[in-house]
């Protein structure tokens, strides 16, 4: 694929969109991971919710 | 189950973990569909094959505006009902949001440049861009600066409404002023001006970005519903660590607590 004299231009504008798109991804990933483990640290130190389930079930 | 049942953080959470992976799967499958479009698609005959940055620039340009329309929508829900999932969804959706103006105001400088000799002009239309993202910016800083989340939840929705007024400024400035951008050419009266050999890799490109869109939200607003739990818990545990309140009895009226 021939892009032309704006090469520079066009691979930059979608190297850009996928890495904002990685970044949002593993910022949302690794949150997921520390709030889990937030909470797996509160149920092992006795503090449960007040539906008396454990703080780490997510249904 | 119904709609009100649906805006319980618990059921919230059970029918997010059921979404998520059908969700990323029709985004991936949308994304790899619209950048194989984009890429068969032909060079335009004044543009070149600059047009592709269209792919990209134009849905992170009409999700930018989108998603503030979603915030606005749960800033009512927070003001009117007072529904903690309301909050919940805006304040999950302000980075997602961010990320997508900052992607159309960058990817429209890159393209600018080539075609209109320049990366940034102060016309309306890119001024206005860039007055949303600042505004996503100053969102996101009054979630972080407040500390209860009821008083940033309920100013949050107060900004988010009034600056729901520049989504019509945004979407009508190149009709109402002179800019150097051009107008609209897919959604306007009288059909889209753009030939099917653009038209349908831009709209799978569009719902695509709409599909990763809604799959971030869901999982950010998972991720935000377990920290409130998180707060909420470490505010019992607190409570029980100066005895004031027995361990595991808490009331706590914090979205997620239950």
């Amino acid at each position: 694929m021939d892009l032309g004299p704006y090469t520079s231009f066009i691979a930059t504008s979608y190297l850009a969109a996928a890495l904002v798109v990685v970044l949002l991804i593993g910022w949302i990933a690794i949150d997921y991971r520390i709030q889990k483990a937030r909470l797996r640290a509160l149920e092992e130190s006795g503090i449960s919710r007040r539906s008396g389930r454990a703080a780490t079930d997510l249904q | 189950m119904s709609l009100i049942d649906l805006a319980n953080p618990t059921r919230f959470l059970a029918l997010a973990a059921r979404l998520l992976p059908w969700l990323a799967l029709v985004t991936v499958v949308l994304l790899a569909a619209g950048l194989y479009l984009s890429a068969q698609a032909p060079d335009d005959y004044q543009q070149g094959a600059t047009v592709k940055i269209m792919f990209i620039h134009v849905p992170n340009a009409w999700l930018s505006m989108f998603v503030w329309g979603v915030m606005s929508i749960a800033s009512l829900g927070t003001l009117v009902w007072r529904h903690p999932l309301a909050d919940v969804a805006a304040k999950a959706a302000a980075p997602i949001g961010a990320s997508f103006t900052f992607l159309a105001l960058l990817t429209g400088s890159l393209w600018g440049r080539p075609m209109w000799g320049t990366y940034w002009e102060w016309d309306a239309r890119l001024t206005s861009v860039l007055i949303l993202f600042l505004m996503y910016l100053g969102l996101m800083a009054l979630w972080r600066a407040v500390d209860d989340p009821t008083r940033a939840a309920r100013a949050a929705a107060v900004l988010t409404l009034v600056g729901a007024i520049n989504l019509p400024i945004i979407k009508f400035s190149v009709d109402w002023w002179n800019t150097l951008h051009q107008p609209a050419s897919v959604m306007r009266m009288g059909g889209t001006a753009l030939d099917k050999s653009f038209l349908i890799p831009l709209l799978v490109m569009a719902v695509g970005f709409s599909f990763l869109f809604i799959t971030l939200h869901v999982a950010a607003m998972r991720n935000e519903i377990l920290r409130r739990r998180v707060r909420s818990l470490q505010m019992l545990q607190a409570r029980a660590y100066s005895g004031s309140a027995p361990a595991g009895s808490a009331t706590g009226q914090i979205a997620g607590a239950a």
